[in-house]
């Protein structure tokens, strides 16, 4: 009876210990740092939108700017504060609250990975030298010492892994009150994840390969009846897909509603979208009714985050097509998004436009006439290329576009902002298309417009006239269409999930391998860059990082020659050794531009698999032999005084240097530079 | 002694007529009419420059991939006796009489023919009847696309015969008896497929980890099973493992092994610093060098002139000044080397040497011919308004020297600009008429060997890369006497730093230089993505009769394509239902019949998902036919799924089936023939014929306006 009371008693304490330890090492130095840093100026700015119930776009999920915002507001900051750019003072701005919220869930890391490994490997050392593997990595320190997303999203994906390994531990007590609690909290903490970023993903993916082995078992019980094995699959999908997905659903709800003011995110979304914005020019909007000819109009495209119809003074370049004005959509509001309704012979009485009518489109701004002829298109060669051709109403033939509302007959008129309107190119019998393809530097990264042959009515050749401006006709209230939630939701994932895939890594940037992270090969510098500033730098402490690396491989060569030797595969660490893998992998088929942080959730888990791997290792040699035994507690024991050692020699990093860079001899972190591609 | 010899000495040969009969069907359909059209089609222009390059045995960097399919179209090349002078620049350009289009089509149209054997084969490998196996065959026969890229000089069908044999002859392997040596042989047979079909593609090499994966898992089975030794069913797997890859070593190291020291400097791009590796920088008055144009339209070149006159009339009637031809040419050749001569000098660099700067007049003299860049008041051959440009010859038809040409550094940052090698752009003006040297972009008829047209341009105006040229070799010249003169200009010209370098060394750049070389990733008209190929929503043009309607498409046989998907989605269905119900231990099948579904999935479906998912990731530009290999193991899957549903299924419902199974083969048959003449190029269709054909919106079929 005293002897599990004793142990619990046990498990107490150490619970403790990480947890003050990595709080008191985190909270030290938040309030010296009185300069902001690096991506601080993006999440930042954002919470202050959040405040401001301003409308903006980022490619991530609302949850974590939402919970930064929400610990601002609280602790009286005012969303004033601009986040201009690194290094700024914050001066009078009350901006502890939102560090100290990402700082106390980074804190929670350490007794999380704790015990989930206790309850893996029901060892207090391997838990033990995880936390303090946790605890004493200075790259973990940094990162969640600041306003960004990382402490928040890791902090999910640990509640995740542990609230998973617990309800795994209740496999054989179905359906009592712990089971459904912890199968309930690993779907909010899944949800909470994919709220924050979408490399939440990855965790989902491991539940749901832990789930569906889970249930590959349940299955094979031929004690179990077919009703049971319902009950325990409806279970799951209540608490790991349909509660996860409501609350996700709702955190979108939450964003919509906060966000209602018009704001810098506009441009993204569609006309009807838009509407819902107050201050926006589409919010009870007041315009013509009808298309008229000698309007000032923008137009759309309908596919999702689609441009405006767009053209600049700038030419093709020499080898695209014909050496004439770029035509491309444009993803934000700007006075070259304008056109003038013409007809094709000048006259400009003020008629409404008709469904069959030919009409001229000229740029306002460098009155050239939209232009189509049979030239490849930059991108998308099977189509032809869209130019502005001719100047002040002087063109050619290939100027005439035809005017078709969809699903409209001979002489409907034109409706503005509801009717979905093609163009057809006259002489060769195209429609305007939007590739949504980018175009490269000359075409300033913005979207390719092309003429397609292919006549086939998709979003992508639909466009809608969103302002229309013509003093000679009465402006009328105009209430446009709501969109429906689900609209609304489908909407900005795709915005999102475009805008991700657009961040590609510029020329001048630098930009990190996936194979830099597990070797700690370079860092980030987060604030600082000269002698007199103060400087952070993210690194992990390599005593640890490598430490890592050395045991994944190990563990995997154990695996290796345990499988063979026996035909079993080990239990626990596989778990770890998955979660890994599924999130460090899918890095290297990413297109877009990668970070050093973004290696941290991967990091998590090799810690975890660190502190099962040395604890394996004696097990494993006292089968061997005894001699071997007592070297690898002694291994142990120094690997365990190095951490705090090694941690103490690269504290600066993380809580901040100042002085002379590290290659100058009189600086305090001279001859820690051991890789040449650090740069503190 | 003789006793030991049973008499008669008999042999027994057992012909599986069905074999026979499919595979000259398969012949038949691949072989006939393989001439047709006598014209370049499709990426032959693509593939023909380098068997051009082979058989003239230039060293060149291939950055399409490995080198073993090019060698095995270029093997085809050397049985017809092919010279390589041929000029791949334009698809549907008419072949010259020197080129053996049908021997060098054979090739793949054979390994496209026993395809069809080998489907056979594969199926009856899996364990299922011999008229299974003759549907998978004709199925695979009558397949329009997978005819049309075996009719033409393309690697696709040579991969996809190396990948059926790779997997045949695993089967073989694993269904032999153990022990005996033909089963060793089926292994080695394996790995050196194998390692043919990643030589060809790299793709291939997706097959090999499914067959390595099935090894494994066979293996694993083996060890499981006590009754055999450990040792042996190891062995056997690692010695798969290693044959392989010392194989795909062997492949594709030996080729660039023999020619890498002949000329690496012909290497096309990205050898600009082997190339500068100890050349001097400053051209100087007797300078060797190789005058490169900038323009690379329509490809890169070099300035050249061959022991041949222009011809005295043209075919139009014009004259010529019947001087020495002066082109522009797309390979390495000792032809190309050219010497700065200060005008009535020597021809040998003095020291030290005197550097030619902006503005400086020079004269132009052939190393090999001693003819003297020249141009007049002649038309050129293929662009009457600019002048001809010749090797001067004195006919004494007082037709003087205009030999002088005045260097304009185009890219200088000072006057007086010394001439560099490599990084001056330079244009070469003519004294006397002030034309510009350049190139036409158009090529010479039969009489120049097809090269491309050189001309004196007068009206030239602003900034042409036509009209710029680069030195790209450069070195001092010593020799005076033209003898001497002539080794040189044979000997390298500069320390081949490769030989420093270790054999692997060597192995493992080129390896790294083949996977990095970026590939444009620009949009080609026919270019399509993967999700569009299941449903076959693209096709590509092949070649347009130039005067009439008559085209070849690559279009698949929509009834297979459709039935194929149809199959997949039935086995993965039926997989999966096995799979639950077996887990509750309700056996429908025997356990036997389990395996060898499973066995038949791995092979077909996993041979689709490793062809086919990949290019996924990929982000070169994508083309229908790199769907081929997949759709192969996919069509594979129509008659195992068949015949799977035709033993488990209740006698009422199996006539039923029957019938079904006509009634698909036949449609298969109607669709073939309908597509035939767009896979065949013959009979020509009307317009409305080939409207009706335009099954898809999204297929781009050629209309000729009339």
């Amino acid at each position: 009876m005293s002897r599990p009371r004793r142990r619990i008693q046990r498990m107490i304490d150490f619970v403790r210990l990480p947890r003050e330890v990595t709080v008191c090492l985190c909270i030290i130095s938040l309030c010296d740092l009185i300069c902001f840093s690096w991506d601080e100026t993006h999440f930042g700015k954002m919470g202050s939108y959040y405040i401001n119930r301003t409308f903006f776009f980022d490619v991530h999920p609302p949850l974590g700017k939402m919970l930064i915002g929400l610990a601002g507001y609280m602790t009286g900051y005012d969303g004033t504060y601009p986040f201009l750019k690194p290094g700024d003072k914050y001066e009078h701005h009350n901006y502890w609250g939102m560090r100290g919220f990402c700082a106390s869930l980074g804190s929670c890391l350490p007794p999380f990975a704790y015990l989930t490994v206790l309850e893996l490997s029901q060892s207090l050392t391997a838990a033990l030298i995880t936390a303090a593997v946790l605890a004493f990595d200075t790259g973990c320190i940094t990162i969640s010492q600041y306003i960004l997303l990382d402490p928040i999203l890791m902090f999910f994906i640990m509640g995740a892994v542990l609230s998973m390994v617990k309800f795994n531990r209740q496999r054989y007590r179905p359906f009592s009150a712990p089971w459904w609690f912890w199968l309930v909290l690993t779907g909010v903490n899944l949800s909470g994840a994919l709220g924050v970023k979408f490399v939440g993903l990855f965790v989902i993916l491991l539940v749901g390969l832990n789930t569906a082995r889970d249930l590959w078992s349940l299955l094979g019980d031929l004690h179990l009846s077919l009703m049971d094995f319902g009950k325990h699959l409806l279970s799951r999908v209540f608490g790991l897909i349909l509660l996860p997905l409501f609350l996700y659903v709702t955190i979108f709800a939450v964003h919509f509603v906060v966000l209602n003011k018009s704001g810098p995110g506009d441009g993204f979304f569609s006309s009807a979208f838009q509407s819902r914005l107050i201050g926006n020019n589409l919010h009870n909007a007041s315009m013509p009714e009808y298309l008229a000819y000698g309007s000032v109009i923008t137009v759309k495209n309908l596919r999702i985050a689609g441009g405006y119809l767009h053209s600049h003074w700038h030419l093709y370049p020499e080898g695209v097509g014909a050496k004439q004005q770029q035509v491309t959509a444009y993803l934000h509001k700007d006075y070259n998004n304008m056109w003038l309704v013409h007809r094709p012979n000048d006259s400009d009485e003020p008629d409404l436009v008709r469904h069959g009518d030919i009409i001229r489109l000229e740029h306002k701004e460098t009155t050239r006439n939209l232009h189509s002829h049979l030239h490849e298109a930059p991108l998308t060669k099977k189509h032809f290329q869209v130019t502005g051709y001719g100047i002040n109403g002087t063109g050619d033939p290939n100027d005439l576009w035809q005017v078709e509302v969809c699903g409209g007959q001979k002489g409907n008129l034109v409706k503005v902002l509801r009717s979905k309107v093609r163009f057809l190119h006259r002489a060769t019998g195209c429609v305007l298309y939007s590739s949504g393809k980018t175009l490269p530097k000359w075409g300033w990264e913005q979207v390719e417009v092309t003429c397609s042959p292919y006549l086939k009515e998709t979003p992508n050749s639909q466009w809608n006239i969103e302002d229309h401006i013509n003093t000679k006709l009465p402006n009328i209230s105009l209430s446009v269409l709501k969109p429906h939630f689900l609209e609304i939701l489908l909407e900005s994932h795709i915005v999102m999930i475009r805008g991700n895939s657009g961040l590609k890594p510029k020329d001048n940037e630098m930009n990190s391998k996936p194979w830099h992270w597990p070797i700690n090969y370079q860092g980030l510098r987060f604030s600082g860059v000269n002698e007199t500033e103060y400087r952070v730098y993210l690194l992990g402490n390599p005593v640890i990082w490598w430490l890592n690396l050395v045991s994944l491989g190990l563990y995997v060569v154990m695996v290796a020659a345990a499988s063979l030797h026996c035909r079993v595969l080990l239990e626990g660490g596989g778990l770890l050794l998955l979660g890994w893998l599924l999130h460090y992998v899918p890095f290297y088929t990413m297109g877009r531009i990668l970070y050093y942080h973004h290696y941290f959730p991967a990091m998590l888990f090799s810690s975890m698999l660190t502190g099962k791997v040395i604890n394996l290792h004696p097990k494993m040699n006292f089968e061997i032999g005894c001699s071997l035994f007592s070297s690898s507690v002694y291994i142990c024991f120094s690997l365990c005084l190095s951490k705090p050692c090694s941690f103490y020699m690269f504290h600066p990093l993380s809580y901040g240097m100042r002085g002379p860079l590290a290659h100058d001899p009189d600086s305090t972190m001279a001859g820690l530079k051991w890789m040449d591609s650090w740069e503190f | 002694m003789l006793t030991s010899i049973k008499l008669p000495i008999v042999i027994r040969a057992e012909i599986n007529l069905v074999l026979v009969v499919v595979t000259a069907l398969g012949l038949l359909s691949r072989l006939y009419g393989i001439n047709f059209p006598k014209a370049v089609v499709f990426d032959e222009v693509y593939y023909g420059q380098f068997v051009s390059l082979y058989t003239k045995q230039v060293f060149f960097i291939d950055e399409s991939g490995p080198p073993l399919g090019h060698m095995i179209l270029a093997f085809g090349a050397y049985l017809g006796g092919f010279d390589g002078n041929f000029i791949w620049n334009r698809i549907g350009a008419e072949y010259s009489s020197n080129v053996p289009v049908w021997s060098l089509r054979l090739i793949p149209a054979l390994a496209g023919s026993l395809c069809v054997p080998l489907c056979y084969l594969l199926v009856v490998e899996l364990g299922y009847s011999h008229l299974t196996a003759l549907g998978a065959a004709l199925l695979f026969l009558m397949e329009n696309s997978l005819i049309v890229q075996s009719r033409f000089m393309l690697l696709e069908s040579v991969l996809i015969f190396f990948l059926l044999l790779a997997v045949v002859s695993y089967l073989r392997f694993h269904n032999a008896q153990s022990d005996s040596p033909v089963r060793l042989a089926w292994l080695v047979l394996t790995g050196v497929t194998c390692a043919c079909a990643v030589g060809v593609k790299y793709m291939g090499l997706f097959t090999y980890f499914l067959l390595l994966g099935l090894a494994a898992v066979h293996t694993w089975q083996l060890i499981g099973d006590r009754a055999l030794s450990n040792v042996s069913s190891l062995g056997s797997f690692f010695c798969l493992s290693m044959n392989i890859s010392s194989v795909v070593l062997m492949q594709v190291v030996g080729p660039h092994d023999q020619m890498m020291s002949s000329a690496f400097q012909a290497s096309l791009e990205g050898g600009l610093a082997r190339i500068t590796q100890g050349q001097p920088l400053e051209v100087a008055y007797g300078s060797q060098v190789t005058l490169r144009s900038v323009s690379s339209k329509p490809m890169p070149c070099w300035l050249h002139s061959h022991k041949a006159n222009y011809p005295i009339r043209y075919e139009n009637g014009r004259g010529s000044s019947h001087q020495q031809q002066v082109t522009c040419y797309p390979f390495k050749d000792v032809n190309n080397w050219w010497i700065i001569k200060d005008p009535g000098r020597y021809l040998v660099v003095s020291s030290p040497p005197r550097p030619v700067r902006h503005g400086d007049v020079v004269q132009l003299l052939h190393g090999m011919t001693s003819r003297l860049l020249n141009t007049h008041d002649v038309a050129a051959p293929m662009s009457p308004h600019a002048q001809e440009v010749s090797g001067y010859i004195d006919f004494n038809v007082s037709m003087p020297a205009q030999n002088l040409w005045k260097v304009d550094i185009a890219n200088r940052e000072a006057e007086q600009e010394v001439w560099k090698t490599i990084l001056s752009e330079v244009r070469l003006i003519h004294i006397n008429t002030s034309a510009v040297l350049k190139l036409s972009g158009s090529s010479l008829p039969e009489w120049g060997y097809r090269q491309l047209e050189v001309v004196g341009d007068k009206i030239y105006k602003g900034y042409q890369p036509s009209g710029v040229w680069n030195v790209e070799e450069h070195r001092y010249g010593t020799s005076q006497e033209q003898r001497e003169r002539e080794l040189e200009l044979h000997s390298p010209t500069h320390i081949d730093i490769n030989r420093n370098l270790t054999f692997i060394a060597k192995f493992l750049e080129l390896q790294w230089k083949m996977l990095t070389v970026k590939h444009e990733d620009s949009e080609h008209k026919y270019s399509s993505s993967p999700l569009e190929w299941i449903t076959m929503n693209t096709n590509i043009a092949y070649w347009l009769h130039p005067a009439s309607n008559a085209q070849i498409h690559l279009i698949g046989n929509f009834v297979t394509w459709t039935l194929a998907n149809l199959a997949l989605a039935v086995y993965v269905l039926l997989f999966l239902s096995y799979l639950l119900r077996r887990r509750r231990k309700i056996e429908d099948i025997p356990e036997a019949t389990w395996c060898q579904l499973l066995q038949a999935g791995v092979v077909c479906a996993g041979g689709w998902a490793v062809n086919y998912l990949p290019f996924f990731m990929m982000e070169k530009t994508l083309f229908l036919y790199h769907y081929l290999p997949a759709l192969t193991f996919q069509i594979l899957l129509i008659p195992v799924v068949l015949e799977h549903l035709h033993t488990h299924m209740c006698a009422s419902l199996r006539r039923a089936l029957h019938g079904v199974v006509l009634a698909g083969l036949s449609s298969v048959y109607l669709s073939f023939r309908t597509f035939s003449p767009l896979t065949y190029g013959q009979p020509e269709l009307s317009a409305e014929q080939l409207a009706s054909l335009r099954w898809r919106d999204s297929w781009d079929i050629l209309f000729r306006r009339r």
